[in-house]
């Protein structure tokens, strides 16, 4: 005969109601950590999606994801020369905001290195890869576009043939991933009255100098357009993604351009680890603490719970004693309470977040190993919170279940 | 050899609080109870029986004296000797006079939980539970929780759960004082077929003077003192049934 079962079934109701409150703090608790799982993962959904073996970046930056980097254009061709790399790709990667059905729409911009990127590597859950070298894109289902749908950015329209899953900046926007030269016009679109602001500037400029004066084709070319100007860079890229050949170490490679002083690269794994360490660490930090703090209110709610349960039973307690129970009876009694309380709660917490996380405006992503470590640590807190009942459950005298 | 008392205390004294406060409930009470005896406890209130049952049942330790039961001293002074908890679930049952049921369990698992305690399997003391609460005429009322009981119900299942682990020495302080006059003395004479039957010895503490000629014998407390129980405040011994 099992007494914690006896005595919960006595009164069912107020133990039901205290194990759904416990149980949804535990939703709070299993969704901290799904929340920072998702921060995580979005993080590198991208970095991973590309498949670099190597990131050449701006001197000195930490990567397009985290400030901003730029490169000429012709830095692919000097990283492909390098000893072990099997290909290079310009990589770019910049955050718009534009108006779309009269609604702010903020998004990532990716740039694949078309045609040896086609986006095959994103999160894709329907569509296709990008098909031609302009005017298509693949958006994340989080910027509510469907495809076909077509978008106006800048001085075109991009058609959407794809559709991907969890493809987010770290502040949660979705990203559209174009091929680099839609990616850049995208970020360098600018007004024509500005450009032709910069022409006239240009031509003043010109003008002032010898050189202008004496060469009218000088003039003439100052006021035409930019790209032609052999003087004046193209429009920069973000970054350089390599992958390596077969079997070879991405961090001897790496080292070989020790030597290049305009330029820092890292490996993947490098690339993951200034990801998380820099935008995502300070949330991910934050939500971990928070998730502590959860766990001990939980803990000290249920041990309040408890306690107030074996309140209410200390007669039949004294009772058990006088008639001989071992304290090992008693002690099983609220420790499996306890437990029981802590199994349902967990189940409830558990299928309330089932039903709840994926309404949430970010990812909450609940892993297998973090349910188990949860199911541990409530296991735990349950013991925890027995130990004050069971501590009053102790010092009660057989004598006080009589008078 | 003599087979060993059921019960022998001696010089047993109880005093509760110190200074000023100071009550001496009990002095120097001694008592031996043979197996299969039925003793009967009278007295005024205030007197110190439940202080007398209290501590031969191993719950309170006496200030003073020795509690031996069945041949074993379990208790000198203050000092207890052995596993008093599980001397108690062992060889003693207890009745008291507000009925002690366990809330959370019905009629059947409040007899059985005994049986339990003391290793026999669930259905082995489900099976005997179920035997007692019919003896005592509340077999119909075996699933009832204690708060669907009447009163006297409730005290016939106490009765019962005393029985269940087959005591060497029962306890009962004013069994039947929910009960009617019918069903008190039924509860004494079931008291008495025990006792004569497994040589259980019996300690009652009672007010009902009827049923006297119950027991074989009587005593008497007055202010913490213990006496057997002269002729001039008893009535006649049990000359009706023998
Ligand atoms: N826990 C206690 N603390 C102090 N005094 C007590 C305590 N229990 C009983 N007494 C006193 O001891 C005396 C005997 O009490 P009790 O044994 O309950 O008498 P009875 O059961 O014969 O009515 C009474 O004067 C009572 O007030
Ligand atoms: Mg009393």
């Amino acid at each position: 005969m099992n007494l914690a079962i006896r005595d919960i079934r006595h009164s069912v109701g107020r133990f039901v109601l205290t194990t759904i409150g416990v149980g949804m703090l535990l939703m709070v608790v299993m969704g901290m950590g799904g929340i920072y799982r998702g921060l995580v993962d979005d993080a590198l959904v991208v970095t991973r999606g590309v498949g670099a073996d190597l990131w050449v970046v701006q001197r000195d930056t930490r990567g397009p994801f985290a400030e901003v980097s730029r490169l000429p254009r012709s830095m692919v061709d000097r990283v492909a020369t390098v000893p072990g790399v099997r290909d290079a790709r310009e990589f770019v990667f910049h955050t718009i905001q534009r108006t779309h059905r009269g609604k702010p729409l903020r998004m990532g911009v990716l740039g694949l290195g078309w045609p040896a990127d086609t986006g095959e590597g994103l999160p894709l859950i329907a569509g296709r890869p990008l098909g031609k070298n302009h005017f298509e894109m693949i958006a994340d289902e989080t910027l509510g576009l469907a495809l076909g749908e077509r978008l106006r950015l800048g001085k075109e329209d991009y058609e959407v043939v794809g559709i991907t899953r969890w493809m987010v900046t770290s502040g949660g926007d979705g990203i559209a991933a174009f091929t680099s030269r839609d990616a850049q016009a995208i970020q360098f679109d600018e007004p024509g009255e500005s450009v032709r602001l910069e022409r006239e500037a240009r031509r003043g400029r010109a003008g002032e100098i010898d050189f202008g004066r004496t060469q009218p084709g000088v003039l003439e070319l100052a006021t035409g357009v930019s790209g032609a100007i052999a003087a004046l860079p193209g429009p920069a890229i973000s970054a350089v993604i390599a992958r390596l050949s077969p079997g070879v170490e991405p961090d001897a490679v790496r080292r070989a351009f020790s030597g290049w002083g305009d330029v820092t690269v890292y490996t993947a794994a490098q690339q993951e680890e200034l990801l998380l360490k820099g935008s995502v660490d300070r949330a991910r930090r934050q939500i971990l603490l928070f998730r502590v703090l959860l766990t001990i209110i939980s803990a000290v709610i249920m041990a309040l719970i408890i306690y107030t349960l074996t309140l209410d039973k200390l007669h039949p307690i004294a009772l058990l004693k006088l008639i001989g129970a071992p304290n090992r009876t008693i002690v099983g009694l609220i420790l499996q309470q306890s437990l029981i309380m802590g199994a349902i709660a967990y189940g409830v917490g558990y299928v309330i977040g089932l039903r709840v996380f994926p309404t949430f405006p970010r990812r909450v992503l609940v892993t297998g190993d973090d349910l188990l470590r949860l199911a541990g640590i409530v296991m735990l807190i349950s013991v925890l919170a027995s130990l004050l009942g069971i501590w009053k459950a102790m010092r009660v005298a057989p004598n006080e279940a009589i008078g | 050899m003599a087979e060993p008392l059921a019960l022998e205390t001696s010089g047993l004294t109880k005093v509760y609080g110190s200074g000023h406060t100071e009550v001496i409930a009990m002095r120097d009470a001694s008592m031996r109870v043979r197996r299969g005896e039925v003793v009967a406890l009278l007295g005024p209130s205030g007197a110190g029986k439940s202080t007398f049952l209290l501590c031969v049942g191993l719950i309170n330790a006496p200030t003073r004296g020795r509690v031996t039961i069945g041949g074993r001293l379990m208790q000198d002074g203050s000092r207890s000797l052995g596993d008093l908890r599980r001397f108690r679930r062992e060889h003693i049952g207890f009745v008291f006079q507000k009925s002690n049921l366990i809330p959370f369990l019905s009629a059947v698992e409040n007899v059985q939980v005994v049986g339990e305690l003391i290793g026999k399997s669930s259905s082995v003391a489900k099976r005997r539970a179920m035997e007692l609460l019919d003896a005592l005429g509340v077999g119909r009322r075996a699933l009832n929780m204690p708060t669907q009981l009447s009163g006297g119900e409730q005290q016939r299942v106490t009765v019962a759960r005393a029985l269940a682990n087959q005591p060497s020495l029962i306890l009962a302080d004013e069994p039947t004082a929910a009960l009617d006059s019918v069903r008190g003395r039924q509860v004494m004479e079931l008291f008495r077929d025990v006792a004569h039957r497994h040589g259980t010895g019996i300690i009652v503490v009672t007010h009902d003077h009827r049923a006297l000629d119950v027991f074989d014998t009587i005593y008497e407390m007055e202010d913490g003192v213990l006496k057997p129980a002269t002729p001039a405040t008893t009535p006649p011994q049990r000359t009706a049934t023998h």
